[in-house]
């Protein structure tokens, strides 16, 4: 994919069609230029074997079924930079990718539009709930939908006007987070 | 700075219109967001659609949702449009700029865009 943006929507995609409640999308850089991107949920889970081949598409059992591509391009993202990726899943209680990066590699991909993928996941699924946040050493962007929907009360999170706003919100904070990788 | 209290107000006029979302009659802009989709190119397709019914003032007439992998990934990005009565059309190797002739000429016009269509592959 030409951004990480693009991995993380597609990956986090994964957690709305377990049935997660909670999503947790974050994105820490150390001063090191270490990256580490996590995305939580508490979905359906997976298990141990479903795991394996959801990493490896090639890795196929009996009992697992014809898996995508999304998780293998994340991997490839990570690895091609010398970083990793992890799955921790519990069938009925939820899944937690991570993904390390170097940002310093010649082979990383750059973030790209996270206000974009936010609000994609956000107007697909407005009745979970997500926890965004992006940190660097000295700025941080963060999104709380649960937040947000005590405010709202009953209107929906999905509502065009809704959506525009947060949009406006996180571009405001990246704006003062001084540029992303 | 935006603030929650900016949010509260959007709420207030949100709640004073009454939503007359027709999903009878209304029209449906389907954009597929799978795997292949992101990475041809879906997520800009799916937010120009967004930002059109927003400019038009459409948005209790048309919906723009988001679909897993319609199963044709050599045409992603793929966009679909129901309408009341009529057959889904289907666009393929859709852009942002398709998406723009697609609103004007289909969505408000009432015309199929038939170069970007499906059976014209
Ligand atoms: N967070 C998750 N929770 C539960 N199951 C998951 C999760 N992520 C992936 N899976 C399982 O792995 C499969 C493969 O995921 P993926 O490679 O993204 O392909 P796709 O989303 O196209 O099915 C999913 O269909 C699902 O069964
Ligand atoms: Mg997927």
């Amino acid at each position: 994919m030409k951004e990480l943006s693009l991995n993380i929507l597609d990956v986090t995609e994964n957690s709305v069609s377990a049935g997660a409640k909670n999503i947790e999308v974050s994105l820490i850089e150390d001063e090191k230029g270490l990256l580490t991107l996590t995305i939580g949920d508490n979905g359906c889970g997976m298990t141990p074997e479903v795991v394996k081949s959801v990493i490896d598409p090639f890795y196929t059992t009996r009992t697992t079924r014809k898996v995508g591509l999304g998780v293998p391009l994340l991997k490839m993202a990570a690895e091609q930079t010398g970083g990793s990726i992890d799955i921790k899943s519990e069938v009925g209680v939820g899944t937690t990718v991570t993904a390390t990066f170097d940002t310093k590699s010649i082979d990383f991909t750059p973030i790209g539009d996270m206000v974009s993928t936010m609000t994609t996941l956000i107007m697909g699924a407005p009745d979970r709930d997500f926890e965004y946040i992006h940190r660097k050493p000295g700025a941080e962007v963060t999104l709380s939908t649960l937040q947000l929907r005590e405010v709202l009360g009953d209107v929906s999170l999905g509502e065009p006007e809704i959506i525009a706003w947060i949009k406006d919100y996180l571009t405001e904070q990246y704006n003062n987070f001084g540029g992303t990788n | 700075m935006k603030s929650l209290a900016e949010l509260a107000a959007i709420r207030d006029k949100m709640k004073n219109k009454v939503a007359i979302r027709d999903s009878e009659t209304g029209t449906r802009i389907v954009v597929g967001m799978a795997t292949c989709g992101i990475a041809a190119g879906a997520r800009p397709v799916l937010a120009q659609f967004v930002e059109e019914v927003a400019n038009a003032g459409l948005s209790d007439a048309i919906t723009v949702t988001q679909t897993g992998c319609i199963g044709i990934c050599q045409y992603e990005p793929v966009v679909e449009v129901y309408e009341a009565g009529k057959d889904k059309v289907t666009y393929v190797k859709m852009d942002v700029d398709k998406a723009k002739r697609v609103f004007a000429e289909h969505i408000q016009g009432g015309r199929i865009v038939t170069e970007y269509t499906m059976d014209n592959k």
